[in-house]
C-alpha cells in the first residue's frame, strides 16, 4: 500500500533498493552513504530481499563486482560518497564503456583536501566525464523517486549506461522529512524485469566484455557511448512521463519554479533548490519577478532545453557546489554558459557555494537576486563569486 | 511553521531528541524536519540539532537562525554558546537545570522571550535509571511547542519510543514514565 512516512534520505534510498530488489549489491561503507548498504543488509537478513550482498574491501572492488554482475546479466547496484566514489572513478569509466546499466546511489560529499565529511558536489562532478547518467535530487522524496526510475532509464536498449542518483550528504541523507513510499507491487510492476539482449552467462551466444581495445576501435566505442548518452535524454523523458502517469509526481530534465514571467533566475541543483524556492516566494511577494531552475539531469546535459527556458531573462545566477579551478567558472557555470552561447543573450553571474557543507540560507539567495538586479542594470560582476567566504 | 534549535553536547541525545520530535510531529499529521549539524563526532563537544514543524510542505534546507524555541540540553553551554541567538520575539528557551531560577536566568543577557526550566536529569535518573535528559526534554519541548495536547503527545511518544527501541523494548516503560512526569514539571522562570 502507498504510505505516508517520514525518514532520512538514506532510508529513502534503501527503501527504493528494497523495492527494486536488485540481484546484486556490492558496497563498502563511507560516510555519509554508509547507512544505505547497512539498511539493505538488514533487509537481506530479514528476508525482505533476495539480493546477493557482496561486502567488498574497497569501492574500487564494489564497482568491479557490480561490473562483473551486470556483465553476467543481472541488476547490480551500489552506494557511495566522496573518496569512495573517487576510488571508483577508474571502474566508473569501465562500467560506462562496457555499457552496463549499474545503478549507483550517490550521497554527495566533499572530496578530501582538506578532509571533510559534509556535502558538496566535488565527488560526482569529478565523475562527470565518465559516461554515467547523472540525476540530482532535492530531497528524500526525489532521491527515492529518481532511484525508482533509474533502472529503466539505464536498461533501455538504446542507452545501456550506468546511472548515478545523487542527493546531498547529511542535508538530505541524514535529515528526517516527510515522504510518500509507493506500494511494493506497484513499484515492482513499474520497474519490470531486466532482460538484457547480450550477457556473459548466455550459453548460446559467446561474448567478450571489456577486452583490450586497440586504436582502430577506441573512438568507435566512445562514439557509441556518446550516442547512448544522447539517447538517454529520451529514456529519461519517457520513464519520467510513465512515472508521473503511475505515481502522480512529475519530473523533467529540470524543474522551472515561477519562471513564466521571471526576469531574474537562479539555477541550482539538489537541496539548496528548496531553500531558493522560499527566497523566490518572498521576493515575488515583494513584487520582484524572481524564478528558479532546478537542474535534475546533469548528464546528459539538456543544453537546448535550458537555453529555451532561460532566454528572455534579464540576469541569471549559476550556482556550483564545487570548484573547477579553471579560472573561468565552476563546472555547472561553464556548461550553462556554453548552452546559452549563440542561443540566448542572458547576462550571467557564477557562484560557488556550500563547499564542505557550508550552509546556504534563504537570505543568501535574496542577496544573489539583488546582485542580479545590479548585473542587469549594467554593473560588472566577476565571473565567479564565493557565497559566505571569509577573505 | 515552528522552528526549534537544540543545544547539547555529543553523547547527550540532542540529536535523538530532535529525530524523535520529528517522529512525534509526523504522527500529529504535520510536515516535519529533524536534523543535526554534523561534523567530526566528539563526545562532549557542543552540538546543534534542529526541527521544523509545519502544516505546509517544508522546502528550506538550511540551519535555523531565528528559532521559535531553543532547547538547552546542557546548561554549561550557557557560558560558551549564545544559545538564544536569533530567538524570535516572544520565543521560548527551555533549559535543563536543577539550579535556582535566578542562577539560570543569570546565564542570559537581555531576552525578548520566555525562559522555562526543567530538571530533566533528576526525572531521568528516577524513571529511566540513567542521567539521559533527552526524553523528559522531548516531552517538555512538545508541550511548549503547543503542537498537541497531553494525551495525544503521550500516545505519539509511546509510538516513537516503541519504534526507536524495537531491539530493547524494556526501556520503553521508563521513558514513558519520564515523559509523563516531565509534561507537568516544566516551569516558567522569567
Amino acid at each position: 500500500m502507498t504510505r505516508k512516512d517520514r525518514m532520512s534520505g538514506n532510508q529513502a534510498a534503501a527503501e527504493a533498493i528494497r523495492q527494486i530488489n536488485p540481484d546484486v549489491i556490492a558496497a563498502f561503507p563511507i560516510t555519509p552513504s554508509t547507512e544505505i548498504p547497512q539498511y539493505v543488509s538488514s533487509f537481506k537478513a530479514d528476508g525482505l530481499i533476495d539480493t546477493e550482498f557482496i561486502a567488498v574491501e574497497s569501492e574500487h572492488s564494489a564497482m568491479s563486482a557490480c561490473i562483473g554482475a551486470s556483465a553476467a546479466g543481472v541488476r547490480a547496484m551500489t552506494a557511495t560518497s566522496s573518496a569512495g566514489m573517487a576510488l571508483m572513478y577508474e571502474m566508473l569509466y569501465v562500467a560506462a564503456s562496457d555499457r552496463l546499466p549499474i545503478v549507483l546511489a550517490a550521497v554527495n560529499r566533499a572530496l578530501t583536501g582538506p578532509i571533510n565529511i559534509n556535502a558538496d558536489h566535488s565527488d560526482s562532478m569529478g565523475a562527470r566525464d565518465a559516461g554515467l547518467i547523472q540525476l540530482y535530487s532535492e530531497n528524500a522524496q526525489e532521491a527515492y523517486d529518481n532511484l525508482l526510475m533509474a533502472n529503466r532509464i539505464a536498461e533501455n536498449p538504446d542507452v545501456m549506461l550506468p546511472i548515478m542518483v545523487c542527493q546531498d550528504g547529511f542535508i538530505t541523507s541524514h535529515g528526517i522529512e516527510n515522504i510518500i513510499i509507493e506500494d511494493d507491487a506497484k513499484v515492482k510492476d513499474f520497474i519490470g524485469e531486466y532482460r538484457p539482449e547480450k550477457y556473459l552467462l548466455n550459453p548460446s551466444e559467446s561474448l567478450a566484455v571489456g577486452p583490450y581495445s586497440v586504436s582502430p576501435y577506441v573512438i568507435e566505442m566512445k562514439r557509441a557511448a556518446h550516442e547512448a548518452m544522447k539517447n538517454a535524454r529520451q529514456a529519461v523523458a519517457d520513464v519520467s512521463a510513465d512515472f508521473a502517469r503511475v505515481f502522480g509526481r512529475e519530473y523533467g530534465f529540470f524543474e522551472e519554479y515561477r519562471m513564466d514571467d521571471a526576469e531574474y533566475a537562479v539555477l541550482v541543483m539538489s537541496s539548496a533548490a528548496g531553500t531558493c524556492k522560499d527566497a523566490v516566494d518572498e521576493l515575488r511577494a515583494a513584487g520582484i519577478k524572481a524564478g528558479l531552475v532546478k537542474l535534475r539531469m546533469f548528464r546528459p546535459f539538456p543544453a537546448d532545453e535550458l537555453a529555451d527556458a532561460l532566454k528572455g531573462l534579464k540576469a541569471l545566477a549559476i550556482m556550483d557546489r564545487s570548484d573547477g579551478f579553471s579560472g573561468t567558472g565552476a563546472p555547472l557555470n561553464a556548461e550553462v554558459r556554453a548552452a546559452l552561447y549563440g542561443k540566448a543573450d542572458v547576462k550571467t553571474a557564477g557562484y560557488i557555494y556550500g563547499l564542505g557543507g557550508r550552509d546556504i540560507k534563504v537570505d543568501d539567495f535574496k542577496d544573489i537576486f539583488g546582485e542580479l538586479a545590479d548585473l542587469a542594470a549594467g554593473k560588472e560582476l566577476p565571473y565567479c563569486r564565493y557565497i559566505g567566504v571569509r577573505e | 511553521m515552528i522552528e526549534i534549535r537544540w543545544h547539547g553536547r555529543g553523547g547527550q541525545g540532542a540529536k535523538t531528541a530532535a529525530l524523535l520530535l520529528a517522529d512525534v510531529g509526523f504522527s500529529a499529521g504535520l510536515f516535519v524536519q529533524g536534523f543535526p549539524e554534523y561534523g567530526p563526532e566528539r563526545m562532549g563537544a557542543p552540538i546543534t540539532a534542529y526541527n521544523r514543524l509545519s502544516k505546509d510542505e517544508i522546502r528550506v534546507h538550511s540551519n535555523i537562525y531565528e528559532p521559535d524555541m531553543v532547547v538547552v540540553v546542557d546548561e554549561t553551554l550557557l557560558k560558551t554558546v549564545d544559545v538564544a541567538a536569533g530567538l524570535k520575539t516572544g520565543g521560548k528557551v527551555l533549559v535543563n537545570s536543577s539550579r535556582d531560577p535566578a542562577e539560570v536566568l543569570a546565564g542570559f543577557g537581555a531576552l525578548n522571550g520566555e525562559v522555562y526550566a526543567i530538571d530533566a536529569v533528576d526525572i531521568a535518573v528516577r524513571t529511566i535509571g540513567k542521567p539521559m535528559p533527552n526524553s523528559p526534554l522531548l516531552s517538555a519541548a512538545i508541550r511548549l511547542s503547543g503542537i498537541m495536547g497531553k494525551d495525544e503527545a503521550i500516545a505519539a511518544m509511546q509510538g516513537a519510543f516503541t519504534e526507536k527501541f524495537a531491539s530493547k523494548p524494556e526501556v520503553v516503560g521508563g521513558n514513558m514514565k519520564a515523559v509523563s512526569e516531565a509534561w507537568s514539571a516544566v516551569l516558567k522562570i522569567n
